[in-house]
């Protein structure tokens, strides 16, 4: 068999493999469930409180936008953390010393954060169906504007957090990105929306890929006349492929370059060095 | 410090050699103003086991990088199975086995999982000659792992992981398999077992084996040849018995007359001996003879290395080296 073949599908497994043991693991499934239960608990009480101008539920409007910013956590966090991690704890290492493995070990790593962050996406909407009212989820329009915005969403943040993994080599420093994310969670309109802000800071926020994924996730599941209360009037849906594209099309540039980077540095003495270093920590 | 040329390192360049599954010459690297290796030569036939012997900071774990091709030498040339590992594909690299040191890596993974899945990568490298990957069941049974196939791989101990660590190097049949350090936290039976899978990896398989250890017994036995490595240069290198007798060709005499003990160092322990047992007779007491060990041979070495002060016992090395 072809060794690219017969490793993208080694890869595929290897998704899988992971997707189970991550599953099956107390400590994982708290991580996945427990920013879920704080969104849930937060538009529980919103609930009663309506979106700016019209009489519908700011709660109803808070999911949708949660679950875009839970692609950008799922897809650019997600990923950038296993990779420091796995770079800390050898994985990465391993993968390199076998033939066709680095091929392997993406793409692995690819099915295992887009599925986590889609499982993620379906526990959060599930319950929220039951006491939100509003989400047009009986409308196959809404699916088919899921089935283009939450890949692009993927394919935007996927390859930045495949860049911002490579170049973070100490997990602790994972904080100073995390950090900037929640001042732009602020900007973006996930909670609130962002009309009385001032313009600046609204060009600013729709820089970035939150903005447009909080936007896709409501043109999907909100009832089409909210789009007069969005910037411009509307769902704007031109715009979001523009922008998700281009930050798609950055982080497929520059991913390889950084990841190959990366991966060339490895080496058994690099790997052992940053394992003295997490001792010191934790010592 | 004294440049030790080595004689045969200098003359014209050995014809190309099908069995010369490692190739070293003149290996340097040097980071910022430092000099980690300072011109190492170093050879392997198919199916030799190489010992890499040195203190710590040596060059060892550089040395062996670089043949892994994982890290890139500032100048030497270097042929690991015909090939600059820094231009190795991937076809080359099926044919490498590299036994890291113990990391926590695929924790949440179960071991028969893990090997399957790694050797998966073999698969399309097989050859008539070399059926790739090693079938897991049958890998299992000769780490013996086979009673832990299902554990998940963190719950393993220290040596059952270490075990896990060797079958994944060798999972994919190596020709050449590099294990830095194995045997750490192995127990003497897990010890017993590991250096027997070495001898037949090595005369079965004809796998070329290059290991680094701190263990001088360990490398006495595994080894056909053992290289010592110190300041960055092979300071010596030999069957472990060649080491031993070449260093301190001086036996060492002790006995015991009348109260009194006596120590000699004597070339011709036996000639020496039959002079002292004419002379005193039945008044030697608890005599005793030592060779020297590896272990004294290595220490010798490294001291003189390390101090730059020869006591002339290296230099007996070299020459004898040269008449060989």
């Amino acid at each position: 068999m072809n060794p690219t073949t017969n490793a993208l599908r080694a890869g595929l497994r290897r998704g899988a493999i992971e997707l189970r043991a991550t599953f099956t693991n107390g400590q994982d499934l708290w991580t996945y469930f427990f920013p879920t239960v704080v969104l849930l608990i937060a538009v529980f009480w919103m609930r009663g409180s309506t979106v700016p101008g019209t009489d519908f539920s700011l709660g109803a409007r808070t999911l949708p936008s949660a679950l875009g910013m839970g692609l950008l956590f799922g897809g650019l966090l997600g990923l950038a953390n296993q990779l420091v991690i796995d770079r800390e704890d050898g994985t990465l290492l391993r993968a390199k010393a076998i033939p066709d493995g680095m091929l392997g070990y993406l793409v692995g790593k690819i099915v295992l954060v887009s599925a986590v962050a889609l499982i993620g996406v379906v526990i959060q909407l599930t319950p929220g169906l039951f006491f939100l009212d509003g989400l047009r989820l009986g409308d196959p329009g809404a699916w088919l504007t899921l089935a283009w915005v939450v890949p692009l969403g993927l394919v935007a943040t996927l390859p930045l957090g495949a860049v911002i993994g490579s170049l973070v080599e100490n997990p602790r420093n994972m904080g100073l990105v995390v950090m900037p994310i929640f001042g732009l969670i602020a900007l973006s309109g996930i909670f609130y929306p962002i009309n009385g802000l001032p313009g600046w800071l609204q060009g600013v926020a729709q820089v970035f890929p939150l903005y447009w994924l909080g936007l896709g996730m409501r043109s999907a599941l909100l009832p089409g006349d909210l789009a007069a209360v969005e910037l411009g009037g509307s769902w704007r849906h031109l715009e979001t492929v523009g922008v998700l594209g281009a930050w798609a099309v950055l982080g497929l540039v520059l991913a390889p370059v950084v990841l190959r980077r990366m991966a060339r540095r490895e080496s058994g003495s690099r790997v052992a060095a940053r394992r003295e270093r997490a001792m010191q920590r934790v010592g | 410090m004294t440049v030790v040329e080595l004689p045969w390192a200098a003359a014209s360049p050995r014809p190309p050699d099908e069995d010369l599954v490692l190739d070293v010459r003149d290996l340097r690297m040097r980071y910022g103003a430092v000099d980690v290796l300072r011109g190492v030569d170093l050879t392997a036939r198919r199916g030799e086991v190489v010992a890499l012997l040195g203190p710590n900071g040596a060059g060892k774990t550089t040395t062996i990088e670089i043949l892994e091709g994982f890290r890139l030498p500032s100048a030497g040339t270097v042929r690991v199975l015909g090939t600059d590992p820094a231009r190795g594909d991937e076809r080359w690299r099926a044919r490498l086995g590299v036994v890291l040191q113990s990391w926590r890596d695929h924790g949440k993974w179960r071991v028969r999982e893990l090997l399957a899945h790694l050797g998966d990568f073999y698969a399309p490298y097989a050859t008539d000659r070399i059926p790739r990957p090693w079938p897991v069941d049958e890998l299992l049974e000769t780490v013996g792992l086979s009673a832990h196939a299902g554990s998940r791989v963190a719950r393993l101990s220290g040596g059952q992981r270490r075990r896990l660590d060797v079958a994944v190097g060798i999972v994919g049949r190596p020709e050449l398999l590099f294990l830095d350090e194995p045997t750490v936290g192995f127990d003497p039976a897990a010890r017993r077992e590991f250096h027997e899978l070495v001898h037949r990896l090595a005369d079965l398989d004809e796998t070329t084996i290059v290991l680094t250890t701190h263990d001088l017994a360990e490398a006495e036995k595994l080894a056909d040849r053992i290289l010592i490595l110190a300041g960055g240069r092979i300071i010596a290198e030999g069957s472990p018995d060649q080491l031993a007798r070449r260093v301190a060709g001086d036996a060492e005499v002790r006995w015991a007359r009348d109260g009194e003990r006596y120590v000699h160092a004597t070339a011709d322990a036996t000639a020496f001996l039959r002079d002292l047992l004419r002379e005193h007779g039945d008044r030697i007491r608890e005599l005793e003879v030592r060779r020297a060990s590896l272990e004294d041979a290595y220490l010798a070495l490294v001291h003189e290395e390390e101090t730059g002060i020869r006591t002339g016992r290296a230099e007996r090395v070299w020459q004898q080296e040269a008449n060989r």
